[in-house]
């Protein structure tokens, strides 16, 4: 037996032609989910497929690649995907934002703003924003193709109801260029602001449900609201304890048995700039 | 003044079983349609093709939009269809479970069509589906409660103010008051009566029971074996039935 | 003062490390070979290659090693390593008729033509832990028959067929679809719900298929057929243009024979439900073909009422590769999420009154 040779970024040529296919369409038709034959990876479904076959698709020899998980480089699934790329492809990589040219996030949107040379590779869970009001796939299909969208504000008069306010607080859904609503992965509503204009290209990849869609750049992206309940984002009381920001969405560290909190940038790239490092 | 939904030999057949056969009749607006028969008289059939949930085998049916024009369902595209029956119709099942969403509330059963088609503020919402919960009699503190705390009545009629909220021309009724105690019925019955008469609306209602159908509309429709036995006005059938089975049926009615 | 947690990349290494002295166990018991898997735990190889879409025994033997003999696990690489193969194309269908039978029973009828074969089973053995497997004595030697078997038992569904009291097997025009190939669509054609199945976790098939039993989709269900043995590949290359024997497999083939349906136009005649599958898996093909008949609710003018018969259902959630993903990446960090969902809980704790009344809705 032996082990057999990989191609570059570990997907055959014929899969990555068919992967771009798809990507193209979704830029094509922003923020409508372009079903693909998912293949099966070397890391489970769920841990990041459907990201990392986008990337593989897209990556070239000449790129760059920063990998983040909860913001974070350092984060197992991170390390872990890195690692395949650097074996896979002999990819580049970078903790610096600004420095990587292709950016693969589970979870986050990198606290540092974008630029036009960006590719920023969203890995999605559940691609499909009606799925939990709608479990069947030939239903959400009918409902995109025909906007009808009166479900979603259901949804959130029902937290208005019950709450007081909107009670989703991450997975926040958006209409994409005035026409599709979508699921913008499980960031942090925190971050939904940032998918708005923004000059890099957002792919979004579904490696279980098999489905691949796109934000171009520059889109316009437009949180579900009320009138009188309009979108906001959450905020913290305290700055960053390392590096003072009050802009950044914070992680709460438990310090101790006794519960004493603590809260730093989630985004460690961005939080040691700010301190002056590197 | 044009006839509001026209069927022209409507058939529905299901292999070389016969659900209905030849219908034909026109509704006019503000009128009210009753379509009689046991179970198995194919009239349930009927509705479902009158209202789009099922295609005709063969025939036509005939709908004047609000902007005048005169569609047949099975020319309109699905988009055409779906948006009509979230706007200019209404569908009262029999049973409220397959009208309503059970798993939210009364306020937001009711303000769901509002939101589908584009209303975007929650006071007007919440405020026009109390409005409508008061005109339907369920105490509006029971607004955000789920159907699931209602009585059988009370989800009846609060599926008759998510169909309403929207100004619908036509509603279609499937047996409205079956499955309902007496009291019930005649309360429900009642609020229906008053609803169409002041919103001027059309409605088709099937029903085994001549007496929903006594009082409720104005035209009536005798089903059997799938084929319509007898029509006209309900007043002049109920008095003086032709057809042997109508007068079968119209004897059996316990007088109240 | 508090550092940023580091090391993650150090972590991962040593972990896989300790996990590979796991797997090698106390090193003074010897190391299993894989040969002793593929002879000895045959049937759990068999089930590697079913659930994994890939017939390569050594392979397989691997993957269970590799995995410590969790079968999901040892699936996963087997999936993970079919991705990277190269493919020729598609071979001829199988021609289970022709299998060289080593089992082959059937529940219909009491005789067949080419006999019950009973083979090689635990059907008939009593579940009492055998100690004499804890020593190293071989057993003794298996009686041969004194004749040899049929190599062309007729099929007992098709015997039913020649008298018509069986629908014929369905002649769907065209190519088959490739699960593998295009992402699974709603409605899905036979071809695809039965590949879907074929790969699907036999845990899940079997739970369905016993609901079918009591109650849940009824089918009426008679075993009309169950075979193993081995059946020939045969394959044509472009360069050839005729089909070539490239190898043999092993497989067993299951035919149920179902409920009867009838109508107006055409008599009443039993219906198929079919499983196939890699190796000797009589439990995976019997469920196989259970689930499959209850599947064909929507052509056969069946209501939908149970979940065996709801085609999202079973098809999204058969695959356990897919299923294990999902389930086990909530190990993942989702700190962040949590962190948005503790401020709004802090934050709507604190707006309720001290009694916890409900919040009184805006406007």
């Amino acid at each position: 037996m032996n082990a057999p040779a990989y191609n570059f970024a570990y997907l055959n040529e014929q899969t990555k032609r068919m992967i771009r296919r798809a990507i193209l369409k979704a830029i094509a038709v922003p923020g409508y989910q372009v079903p693909f034959a998912s293949r099966e990876m070397p890391m489970p479904y769920g841990w990041g497929t459907g990201g990392v076959q986008v990337t593989a698709s897209v990556l070239t020899p000449e790129d760059t690649l920063k990998v983040i998980d909860q913001g974070a480089d350092d984060t197992t699934n991170a390390v872990s995907i890195r690692k395949f790329f650097v074996k896979s492809a002999g990819a580049a990589t970078t903790e610096r934002t600004e420095e990587a040219s292709v950016i693969q996030t589970r979870h986050r949107i990198p606290e540092t703003p974008l630029t036009e040379d960006q590719i920023l590779v969203f890995q999605v869970p559940i691609p499909e924003p009606l799925r939990f009001l709608e479990p069947r796939e030939t239903e959400t299909r009918t409902m995109h193709a025909l906007e009808e969208y009166g479900v979603m504000h259901v949804k959130l008069y029902e937290d208005i109801a019950h709450y007081g306010e909107i009670a989703t607080t991450y997975a926040y859904p958006a209409t994409v260029a005035d026409r599709y609503v979508f699921d913008p992965s499980p960031i942090p509503k925190f971050d939904n602001p940032k998918l708005d204009d923004c000059p890099a290209l957002q792919l979004f990849g579904a490696g279980r449900e098999k489905r691949i869609y796109a934000v171009p750049p520059y889109t316009k992206v437009k949180s579900l609201d009320f009138e009188d309940h309009p979108f906001a984002v959450q905020s913290w009381e305290q700055p960053c304890a390392l590096c003072g920001s009050r802009d950044s969405f914070l992680d709460e560290i438990v310090m101790d048995d006794a519960g004493t909190r603590m809260y730093v940038c989630s985004d460690t790239d961005f939080c040691s700039r700010m301190r002056g490092e590197k | 003044m044009s006839p509001l939904l026209v069927a022209e030999k409507v058939s529905k057949f299901y292999g070389a079983r016969t659900g209905c056969r030849d219908v034909s009749f026109a509704l006019w607006p503000g009128e009210v349609l009753a379509i009689v028969g046991e179970s198995g008289s194919g009239k349930t059939t009927l509705l479902r093709c009158l209202s789009g949930h099922v295609p005709a085998s063969s025939g036509k049916v005939r709908y004047a939009t609000r902007d005048g024009r005169s569609v047949a369902l099975d020319e309109m595209s699905e988009a055409e269809r779906r948006l009509l029956m979230r706007t200019d119709w209404g569908f009262v099942h029999q049973d409220a479970r397959d009208g309503l969403r059970m798993g939210v509330s009364a306020g937001a059963n009711v303000g769901e069509r509002m939101m589908a088609v584009g209303e975007r503020h929650y006071g007007r919402i919440r405020a026009t589906a109390t409005d409508w919960l008061k005109r339907v009699e369920i105490s509006e503190n029971r607004i955000d409660d789920s159907p699931w705390s209602y009585s059988g009545g009370m989800r009846q009629r609060l599926q008759i103010a998510r169909n309403l909220v929207t100004s619908p021309r036509l509603v279609f009724m499937d047996e409205p008051t079956g499955g309902l105690d007496v009291s019930v019925q005649a309360r429900l019955l009642d609020l229906i009566r008053g609803l169409v008469k002041r919103l001027d609306l059309a409605a088709i209602v099937v029903t085994h029971d001549l007496a929903v159908a006594r009082l409720l509309s104005s035209r009536m429709m005798v089903m059997q074996q799938g084929q319509v036995i007898e029509q006209g006005l309900t007043d002049q059938i109920l008095e003086d039935p032709q057809a042997p089975y109508t007068q079968l049926l119209v004897s059996s009615v316990l007088q109240v | 003062m508090y550092v940023a947690v580091k090391g993650g990349e150090q972590a991962i290494d040593a972990a896989h490390r300790l996990l590979d002295e796991e797997r090698r166990g106390d090193r003074s018991v010897p190391s299993i070979t894989l040969d002793q898997i593929a002879e000895q735990l045959t049937l759990a190889v068999d089930r590697v290659m079913n659930e994994g879409s890939l017939y390569d025994r050594e392979l397989a033997s691997l993957a269970v090693k590799q995995a410590r003999g969790d079968l999901i696990e040892a699936i996963f690489l087997i999936r993970a390593t079919r991705t990277t193969l190269a493919r020729f194309g598609y071979a001829e269908p199988l021609d289970t008729q022709a299998m060289r039978v080593r089992r082959r029973v059937s529940a219909a009828f009491k005789d067949i033509p080419g006999g019950q074969i009973l083979g090689p089973t635990f059907d008939y053995t009593h579940r009492l832990l055998d100690f004499s497997l804890t020593g190293g004595a071989e057993p003794a030697e298996a009686a041969r028959a004194p004749v040899e078997l049929r190599g062309d038992m007729p099929r007992v569904l098709g015997m039913l067929g020649s008298e018509g009291l069986i629908e014929q097997p369905s002649q769907a025009a065209g190519e088959p679809a490739d699960l593998t190939q295009d992402p699974l669509n709603f409605p899905a054609g036979r071809d695809l719900r039965l590949q879907n199945l074929a790969r699907g976790d036999e845990g899940f098939l079997l739970a369905l298929a016993y609901s079918t039993q009591r109650g849940y989709g009824r089918t009426h269900p008679f075993a009309g057929e169950i075979r193993f043995g081995t059946v020939e590949v045969s394959f044509t290359p472009e360069e050839l243009g005729f089909p070539v024997v490239i190898g043999e497999i092993a497989v067993t083939e299951c035919e149920m024979i179902n409920q009867f349906k009838g109508s107006a136009t055409v008599k009443p005649q039993f219906t198929r439900g079919y499983g196939l599958g890699f190796g000797q898996c009589e439990r995976k093909v019997m469920s196989m073909a259970l689930v499959d008949r209850a599947l064909r609710a929507g052509e056969l003018g069946e209501e939908r009422v149970a979940p065996a018969q709801d085609e999202e259902f079973v098809l999204s959630h058969s695959d356990n590769v897919q299923a294990t993903g999902f389930v086990e990446h909530l190990k993942l960090p989702h700190y962040v999420d949590f962190q948005s969902e503790l401020v709004l809980l802090r934050r709507l704790r604190a707006e309720t009154g001290a009694e916890g009344d409900r919040l009184e809705a805006a406007e």
